[in-house]
């Protein structure tokens, strides 16, 4: 039951991901098509500023998000000697180096993982949950995060947020020329064998660009969610203690909104920092809900 | 001309092929006897750690003379089991674990001591060195399976035998040895 959750997960984050590029892609023809009158160009336009977004992204350093989240690092075990312990624990059984360890004073109680790849990776746990979470369910936690850094999801979740940024510069460009080029009409009135067609094409293109950074965020959070899955079922290859997780989600679900998270980092953390329960806009949501969590997990 | 070309094609991605089922054969005996290691590291630490419990909680006075003596006397034990004996030392180390988490309990009633710095230090201490036992033999476990999967599969099995790969035995887990690290953090 685990193994084969792990796999399916593996396989649908595949799916979305390769869904996210042609969708970049896509929006990058289209506004090609509508603003420049080649598709050809702006299919290229879209590629180079993904690759570059996506290069700029992995290399910014754990440093910047710990910062935009008020995350102080501790250096040595005495400074928390449990949570230290603990994440030198799961670092063992998930065989990555250890990562650094980053605490944020706030009462909420959160945790999430950050870096480019295991070897310049973070852990961060908010001073509320090493309050209120005994050892057990704080291992829970940290077995969560570290599956996060094992599989890469931190380095995923970057170039995620690359790809968003890439398509709404995307669209801005589009926007620009099409408010102060205006060449683009002239030629097409000139041409006069298009027809139904290019009336179609561009209306799907217009259609496209209006949508696209809807359908990013979209798929940016549906990314999310599975990997949440993902860690959840992780986190208890690494503890052998399903029970531990499940009692820590419990007590988290309970807590009080965060003060010092930051919105764009919102899918890394374990719940969804700023706990907003809109019933009607599950698309958008970084987390499932809590208690789908917990029903998985009763189930392993 | 043609077949001779065929032939060194073949040879040369066989030889690959082998090279690479015997590397993955290593890692994955390497990776075990790593983890054994870990676990060995971990054996040790607690070892050193022991005199200094009883040193703390003798002066208490709450305790048996025999527990402590137990105590003691399984640590002794334990640094005496040959280094490659991996079952009999997991045997008196899950003892060891025992009776140290009867003495934690004990303690549990004594505020006095449980205020004491000295004390609650060793106690972190002493219970991150059984999780991380804990840990390392499920590490190891895990390493062994996938070992042993190896020896048992084709086509590795068949380079295994060529080098005469033995497969590792479990470490076995007694039920009760895997609530020790409980002890008392829960608040």
């Amino acid at each position: 039951m685990l193994y084969e959750q792990i796999r399916q997960n593996k396989r649908r984050t595949v799916y979305v991901l390769i869904g996210f590029v042609l969708l970049v892609l896509a929006i990058g023809a289209a506004i090609g098509y509508v603003f420049f009158n080649s598709s050809v160009a702006g299919l290229l336009m879209a590629l180079v500023i993904a690759v570059v977004y996506s290069a700029i992204m992995i290399g910014n350093s754990t440093n910047v998000v710990m910062s935009m989240n008020h995350g102080h690092e501790i250096t040595s075990a005495d400074q928390a000697p449990e949570l230290w312990h603990i994440v030198e624990d799961m670092a063992l059984v998930a065989r990555v180096p250890m990562p650094r360890v980053f605490i944020i004073d706030d009462p909420s109680p959160n945790a999430f993982a950050t870096g480019n790849d295991p070897q310049h990776a973070a852990v961060a746990a908010t001073s509320g949950i090493l309050q209120i979470l005994n050892r057990e369910e704080l291992e829970g936690v940290i077995g969560h995060e570290m599956t996060h850094v094992r599989n890469y999801d931190i380095r995923l979740q970057t170039i995620a947020l690359a790809l968003s940024a890439a398509i709404s510069l995307l669209v801005n460009i589009g926007m620009n020329s099409f408010w102060w080029g205006g060449s683009r009409r002239d030629r097409d009135d000139d041409d006069n064998d298009g027809g139904y067609l290019q009336i179609i094409m561009f209306i799907v293109s217009i259609v496209l660009v209006i949508l696209g950074p809807l359908a990013a965020s979209i798929a940016q959070m549906a990314l999310s969610r599975n990997r949440e899955y993902l860690a959840d079922a992780g986190s208890v290859e690494l503890t052998r203690n399903p029970q531990g997780l499940i009692s820590a989600l419990q007590k988290i679900s309970g807590g009080e909104p965060m003060q010092a998270a930051d919105s764009s980092s919102a899918a890394l953390y374990i719940t969804n920092p700023f706990k907003n329960e809109r019933r009607f806009a599950h698309l958008f949501d970084t987390h499932p809900p809590i208690a789908d969590r917990i029903d998985r997990l009763q189930k392993m | 001309m043609i077949t001779a070309i065929v032939i060194i094609v073949v040879l040369v991605v066989l030889g690959i092929i082998y090279a690479s089922l015997y590397n993955g054969l290593i890692r994955a005996r390497t990776y075990t006897q790593e983890s054994w290691s870990q676990i060995d590291v971990q054996l040790k630490r607690r070892n050193d750690l022991i005199p200094n419990l009883v040193e703390t909680v003798k002066g208490y006075g709450h305790y048996e003379q025999s527990t402590l003596e137990k105590v003691t006397s399984l640590r002794s034990q334990l640094m005496g089991v040959p280094s490659d004996d991996h079952q009999k030392a997991m045997e008196v180390s899950n003892q060891l674990s025992d009776t140290l988490k009867s003495i934690l309990a004990v303690s549990e009633a004594y505020p006095d001591l449980k205020a004491n710095e000295e004390y609650s230090k060793l106690m972190e201490e002493l219970s991150n060195t059984e999780n991380k036992i804990a840990y390392s033999r499920q590490l190891y476990n895990s390493s062994a399976a996938s070992l042993n999967m190896k020896l048992q599969t084709f086509p590795s099995n068949m380079v295994a035998n060529l080098h005469h790969f033995t497969p590792a035995d479990y470490l076995q887990v007694p039920e009760e040895e895997k609530s020790a690290p409980k002890v008392s953090f829960d608040n």
